[in-house]
């Protein structure tokens, strides 16, 4: 028999678990595409 | 004013801490992620949640490096994989501990000395091989550069190569060509598994240096393997502390915020500022760690509270000066090459 109380506190830890990974992801992609429009301006600060 | 369930200071503060913790994460490969367990253990949170939480972080963290490293070619999944068995076993039986001692009341109590004992152990370790080396190393520039050297037998530890002679079937090779037991990949997976689980750390400061000296695992690979390993390590870990109610988002999620960015930083730093420039600072803010947690078991103790709040700012300034010693200098680094190609423009 399942046990209702466990099964729920598993999907709670999954959707936190799922949570911090789907932030990792965005925050990879976000200061990703930062740093690619950030760079030739530091560069172009340091050049000048 | 409550955006995201805290406070508008705690937000800031953690996202700022975040910040710093990635750093150093970022540029030394390890380290930085287990000044938050302690740090959220100083600020009251119980040790379910400090350590839950702080595991929960290591573990967004380390997808995010993980990432970067995979695209360097810096990661063995093979030895990866095997250290996920040894360390899921190992967590399990650190996290049944710290239960166990939960329900006994001793949990915070030893979880903190374990702390002051281990990081003031790696702290005067590394801090005496920084004097030690102060002046004689001759390897300039950042020291992710050796990323896709090949192996020297010359660099493997004679411990290593000692280890390596026990040869205990069955025996597997891992990156380089290196022979090595599965037994003792499986041992040191456990045994670092085991303080994952019990510190709420990834590990990274303890593995790291074990795949080196105990494998023989090259540096560069070491690193991208035990990040690899922490992604796993730390989902099961964050999950299995989730289930117990251990795992508070609004305390990782700034965190998480501020160490994306600060590790970019930090990675980007590696290839400016030699390593043994900082490694002092590195070794001294280990140290830090360790005594604020000492204040804090004895203001525990002895029911003085200032010895708390000295706690935790010894933590925050140990963290504070390191990370501000790497982008402190990056940026007089980057000034002095901006200078030096000044000239040839006349």
């Amino acid at each position: 028999m399942i046990d209702l109380a466990t099964s729920s506190s598993a999907v709670q830890a999954g959707a936190l678990v799922g949570a911090v990974l789907l932030e990792a992801f965005v925050l990879y992609v976000g200061y990703g595409a930062l740093e690619r429009v950030a760079t030739p301006v530091v560069e172009r600060i340091k050049h000048a | 004013m409550e955006p995201f369930g805290i406070a508008l200071t705690t937000l800031v503060l953690f996202v700022s801490f975040g910040f710093m913790v990635g750093v150093l994460f970022g540029f030394f490969g390890m380290g930085g992620s287990f000044l938050v367990t302690p740090a959220l253990l100083v600020m009251g949170y119980p040790a379910r949640v400090a350590v839950g939480s702080g595991m929960a972080f290591v573990f967004g963290t380390a997808v995010i490096a993980t990432l970067k490293h995979h695209d360097l070619g810096q990661v063995d999944y093979k030895l990866g994989g095997l250290m996920i068995v040894g360390t899921s076993v190992g967590i399990e039986v650190g996290r049944i501990g710290v239960f166990y001692l939960e329900d006994l009341g001793l949990a915070s109590g030893v979880i903190g000395i374990t702390y002051v004992v281990l990081l003031g152990a790696i702290g005067v370790f590394v801090t005496r091989n920084a004097l030690k080396n102060d002046g004689s190393s001759g390897s300039g520039g950042g020291h992710h550069d050796a990323a896709d050297d090949e192996i020297d037998p010359d660099a493997i530890p004679d411990i290593a190569k000692k280890i390596q002679s026990y040869r205990v079937p069955p025996m597997m090779t891992i990156a380089g060509g290196i022979q090595v037991s599965l037994w003792m990949v499986l041992g040191v997976a456990f045994a670092t598994g085991l303080l994952s689980g019990f510190l709420g750390v990834g590990g990274g400061f303890i593995r790291m240096p074990a795949m080196f000296y105990l494998i023989g695992v090259p540096v560069p690979v070491a690193v991208g393997t035990d990040l690899f390993e922490i992604v796993f390590s730390g989902g099961i870990g964050s999950f299995l502390y989730g289930m117990e109610g251990g795992v508070d988002l609004s305390i990782v999620a700034p965190l998480l915020a501020g160490s994306a960015l600060g590790a970019r930083i930090g990675s980007a730093a590696t290839s400016i500022v030699n390593e043994d420039d900082i490694k002092i600072y590195f070794g001294l803010m280990l140290l830090g760690g360790s005594i604020a947690v000492a204040f804090q078991q004895a203001g525990d103790y002895f029911a003085i509270e200032i010895f708390n709040t000295v706690g935790f700012a010894l933590i925050l300034l140990s963290a504070f000066m390191v990370s501000g010693a790497v982008i402190y200098s990056t940026v007089t680094e980057m000034r002095a090459q901006a200078n030096a190609s000044v000239p040839s423009a006349d």
